[in-house]
């Protein structure tokens, strides 16, 4: 097993970079959860450490470094990280049966035998809870979880170090979702996999994680364990998101709008700091926050523990002196 | 049932003629040479140059040999050399546009390659190569699959885009595997079936440039011949003797259709289109059983009333009910939320209100009334009148808007149509309603396209065309679901506050919850098509009556949920729209059950004012009995 770290990556497609140097550390066997809105780019993150997105900056996956080693090596490498999408429609080809989705996993000079290989494939299917007697059923006779659970025993078939779950269960119904999310703590667990979980549900990756990034723009603007960030959220947004999340019983999405962002829809700023044209504590609220507009408060090191990049983050007012 | 959609014919008029046709000319290319082989080659000077004659249906040539039996018998050469040269063209193109899709370096040239050839047109590319290749049969053959390749490469390409950017073949990259791999692996046996449909179909293109070689004298060379060979050798006594003409000419003509349409016609049956659409049953069904089992509340004054609603849907694989019983009605300016997973029927309830269900889905229902019109009944009365007082706002706004027509005109249309508005007023209206949706600078955002606007901006559009009528009624479909949740929260407060501004009745479709606890006064959850809790929000989630309902509650961790515990789980899936059970759809999941469940239908009934479920067994009010796992749940909810 090995640890993720991931220091001041970049991505460019064409003109745009989605992500503008992002760092973070998972350590070994630990969950580290991604947040953020559409278009933060957090899955574009987990397409640049699995390689499917170019990148500049460092992915390590223990000492190795993808982005600074051979191709030979990187490839070895690359398939101790592996994927599992949000969409497991698109995710298995239409065409393969179960069994061959998941030996597709299978590094197959492990096997001198088809058949020790078939094994393989049964165990995993057991690992993942499903009927080894589907392995000859194709993907779309499965239900939208039993096909989810295809893809994770064909990610965990490479034996892989590292986890990344992009909105595994976004497409998901309820009762679903929840086997699919006990699953892949038990999972964790037990084959102590270090796991990037990536999701706009707060609650679940609250449930899964032990530590959380929240992404705004291809940054990382607030970074911290999981129940620090929740309950002394820092930064503005942080705030915003963890305020619009519907709950059962609550009834406070209609009353409560303190923490609510003042023009969603805005393009982020350019200059200073680009959360500025939405932040409640920001220039838009407060005229006489210059600094805002001047400085950019996103500092790109990251590492340090719970740290937001937020000029007025110190207070939950936001009416903090500038650092 | 009297009458249930009939099966199609096995073999329609649209599969049996092409059929017949590619069997008669499968049979010419085998028995043709031995059936007429003589006729074909024997010549006698005693009979050449007839006209046509009872002996010679098409005359015969200037060696006195049979015109019709030389046709027959040149099918086989001429066949022959067309799936050869499709096969050629194919295998080159197909080779050349995975080329051009997979390599980085390549594609570019070979697609500029591609799309130059392609300029020309492929008889004109098939004379240029012949010269090349030389003249002859094998020539001929190369020159029209060389001209075929740059078509074949193109739509290789092209498919090839769309399956290498699926996720199936990135989750196969992440795994280490090479691109030679991944081609034959994933993408040809992908992309396999339009190619080969597109090759069915160059065969008689292929007949068509072959012959049209031979008859330029580029291709077949005598003593051989095909059906360009005999045009050609015909051409000069066309005026004397017109069969050596048209018996080639038909030949060509027939096969170069055939193809066409076997080609067309696997497409449609491999792409489950069939010829026409199954016909409806024209009697209305009757509304056996399911009626009667909801208890009749007889309130009046109600906005919408809906009374065992049922959706049918008759297709060729037979008939499926995606709404089996919903019974509702929503008083004015009530919020009221349908909570379900997906294939509970509540998006089709919603549909059956809007009137939004077409062939072949069909509308049952004791009651469905909006305001004072029968939604059951006909007319563009009750259209209009549902487009001057509903308003509908679906999941994702991006397809809810053209993408062709301004944002402006979305707005003003209705009016225009519904409300017979002149164009400056409802214009002023229309930037008024962008207004008051929270659109920033509404004038212009008026004459935007779709595209120029945010998810939540689109959303806001929609629901600022909702409200240029005076919609009575705003039903909102999973309104939220492909927004984030900080706009989604925006759009919450929006609809509730056009609610409140308008008096409007809303009905809230959601897969979750959460979202419809936080903005609805009362709460259907739906299962398999059944309502099977009706509550005010508040009791729904400190007393959910409905097992189902309980475990829906648990299954999805809120923010309070205890980390060191297992999500509460049920196994099975919920039964499909065409499955026929006797008594209650939830049981085989249900830890509740037992035999009355599997063998009688819970009817919705009352457990206290306002409360209303279907099941034998409630976790709440009357009959409710013992502790088990799902009281155990709900307590901790």
């Amino acid at each position: 097993m090995a640890n993720l770290s991931v220091e001041n990556l970049r991505v460019r497609y064409g003109a745009a970079t989605v992500v503008r140097g992002v760092s973070f550390d998972v350590a070994d066997g630990s969950v580290v959860g991604l947040v953020g809105e559409s278009g933060s780019g957090k899955t574009t993150v987990a397409r640049a450490v699995v390689g499917l997105a170019g990148s500049s900056g460092a992915i390590r996956i223990g000492e190795t470094d993808l982005n600074a080693c051979s191709a030979r090596q990187a490839r070895r490498v690359r398939r101790k990280v592996q994927l599992v999408f949000q969409d497991s429609r698109s995710s298995l080809d239409p065409r393969f049966t179960v069994e061959q989705c998941v030996l597709e996993g299978i590094d197959r000079s492990e096997f001198r035998r088809r058949a020790d290989a078939s094994r393989r494939v049964a165990e995993l299917l057991e690992m993942v809870s499903l009927d080894p007697g589907l392995a000859r059923s194709r993907p779309g006779n499965l239900s939208g979880g039993q096909r989810q659970r295809v893809a994770i025993a064909r990610a965990l078939a490479a034996r892989p170090d590292v986890l990344i779950a992009d909105e595994v269960t976004a497409s998901l119904d309820v009762s679903v979702q929840a086997v699919v999310i006990n699953l892949l703590r038990e999972l964790q667990a037990e084959l102590g996999l270090t796991m990037v979980f990536i999701s706009h549900n707060f609650a679940l990756v609250r449930y899964m994680c032990d530590d959380l990034a929240v992404l705004f723009n291809g940054r990382i603007v607030e970074h911290g364990s999981v129940d620090e960030v929740i309950s002394a959220p820092e930064h503005p947004y942080t705030r915003s998101l963890l305020a619009a999340i519907p709950e059962v019983g609550r009834r406070r999405l209609l009353s409560d709008s303190a923490a609510e962002a003042t023009a969603i829809g805005d393009r982020p700023a350019v200059g200073g700091c680009d959360y500025r044209l939405r932040c409640p504590v920001g220039p838009v609220a407060h005229a006489d926050r210059e600094i805002c507009r001047t400085d950019d408060p996103v500092t790109e090191a990251g590492g340090r523990l719970h740290q937001a990049g937020c000029h007025f983050a110190h207070r939950k007012d936001g009416a903090g002196v500038p650092a | 049932m009297t009458e249930v959609a009939r099966k199609p014919r096995r073999f329609p008029l649209s599969t049996a003629i092409p059929l017949a046709l590619l069997l008669l000319f499968v049979f010419l290319s085998i028995a043709g040479p031995w059936l007429w082989g003589t006729d074909a080659e024997t010549s006698n000077v005693a009979v050449a140059d007839q006209g046509i004659s009872s002996a010679h249906w098409m005359g015969t040539d200037d060696l006195g040999r049979d015109v019709l039996a030389r046709t027959l018998v040149a099918t086989r050469s001429s066949l022959v050399l067309a799936v050869l040269a499709t096969i050629v063209g194919g295998c080159a193109g197909v080779a050349l546009g995975l080329l051009s899709a997979v390599s980085r370096r390549l594609g570019r040239l070979i697609d500029g390659a591609i799309g130059l050839l392609l300029a020309f047109p492929a008889l004109l590319l098939a004379i240029f190569f012949a010269v090349l290749f030389g003249i002859g049969s094998v020539g001929s053959v190369l020159a029209v699959g060389a001209a075929f390749a740059p078509g074949f490469a193109r739509i290789t390409q092209t498919l090839t885009a769309s399956v290498i950017s699926k996720e199936y073949v990135e989750a196969s990259r992440v795994l280490g595997k090479r691109p030679l791999y991944l081609t034959f692996r994933h993408i040809l046996p992908n992309i396999g079936e339009p190619v080969i449909l597109y090759s069915t179909i160059h065969i008689g293109t292929a007949v068509l440039a072959l012959s049209g070689l031979s008859f330029l004298g580029l291709g077949v060379q005598p003593p051989s011949y095909d059906w360009g060979r005999l045009l050609n050798e015909g051409l000069t006594r066309i005026y004397t003797n017109p069969g050596v003409g048209i018996a080639p000419s038909i030949a060509i003509v027939l096969a170069g259709l055939t193809f066409n349409m076997v080609g067309e016609r696997l497409s449609d049956i491999l792409g489950g289109r069939t010829a026409a659409p199954p016909k409806l049953p024209s009697k209305q069904r009757g509304l056996d059983p399911a009626p009667a089992r909801a208890e009749t509340t007889g309130t009046t004054g109600e906005l919408v009333e809906v009374r065992n609603l049922r959706v049918v849907y008759h297709t060729v694989d037979g008939v499926t009910t995606p709404v089996r019983d919903v019974s509702f009605s929503i008083a004015p300016g009530e919020k009221v939320g349908i909570v379900g997973e997906s294939g509970s029927g509540k998006s089709m309830t919603a549909s059956a209100v809007a009137r939004l269900i077409d062939t072949p889905g069909r509308v049952e229902a004791r009651t469905l009334r909006f305001l004072d019109a029968d939604l059951l009944g006909h007319g563009t009365e009750v259209d209009r009148h549902l487009g001057r007082n509903m308003s509908v706002v679906f999941q994702d706004p991006g397809e809810a808007l053209n993408p062709a027509i301004k944002i402006g005109t979305h707005l003003v249309e209705p009016s225009v149509i519904h409300q017979r508005e002149p164009k400056p007023a409802a214009r002023r209206k229309a930037i008024k309603a962008l207004g008051s949706v929270a659109i920033s600078d509404p004038a212009r955002r008026f004459r935007q396209h779709q595209h120029e606007l945010s998810g939540g901006m689109k959303q806001r559009v929609c629901i600022a065309i909702g409200l240029m009528g005076e919609a009575r009624l705003i039903i909102a479909d999973e309104p939220t679901t492909a927004l984030d949740v900080t706009v989604q929260r925006q759009i919450l407060r929006l609809i509730n506050d056009i609610g409140e501004m308008t008096g409007a009745g809303l009905l809230f479709i959601s897969h979750d919850i959460a979202v419809v606890s936080e903005l609805c006064d009362r709460i259907l959850v739906m299962y398999a098509g059944f309502v099977v809790e009706e509550a005010r929000t508040a009791d729904v989630f400190t007393s959910p009556a409905h097992p189902y309902t309980a475990m829906l509650l648990a299954a999805s961790p809120d923010m309070d949920t205890d980390k060191s515990r297992q999500l509460p789980t049920i196994d099975g899936r919920m039964p499909g729209p065409g499955v026929d059970l006797p008594g209650c759809y939830f049981a085989a999941r249900c830890p509740r059950a037992d035999v009355t469940c599997t063998e009688s239908a819970p009817p919705l009934r009352t457990l206290a004012e306002g409360h209303r479920v279907a099941c034998w067994h409630p976790l709440t009010g009357a009959g409710a009995a013992g502790d088990d796992e799902l009281t155990g749940v709900e307590a901790k909810i």
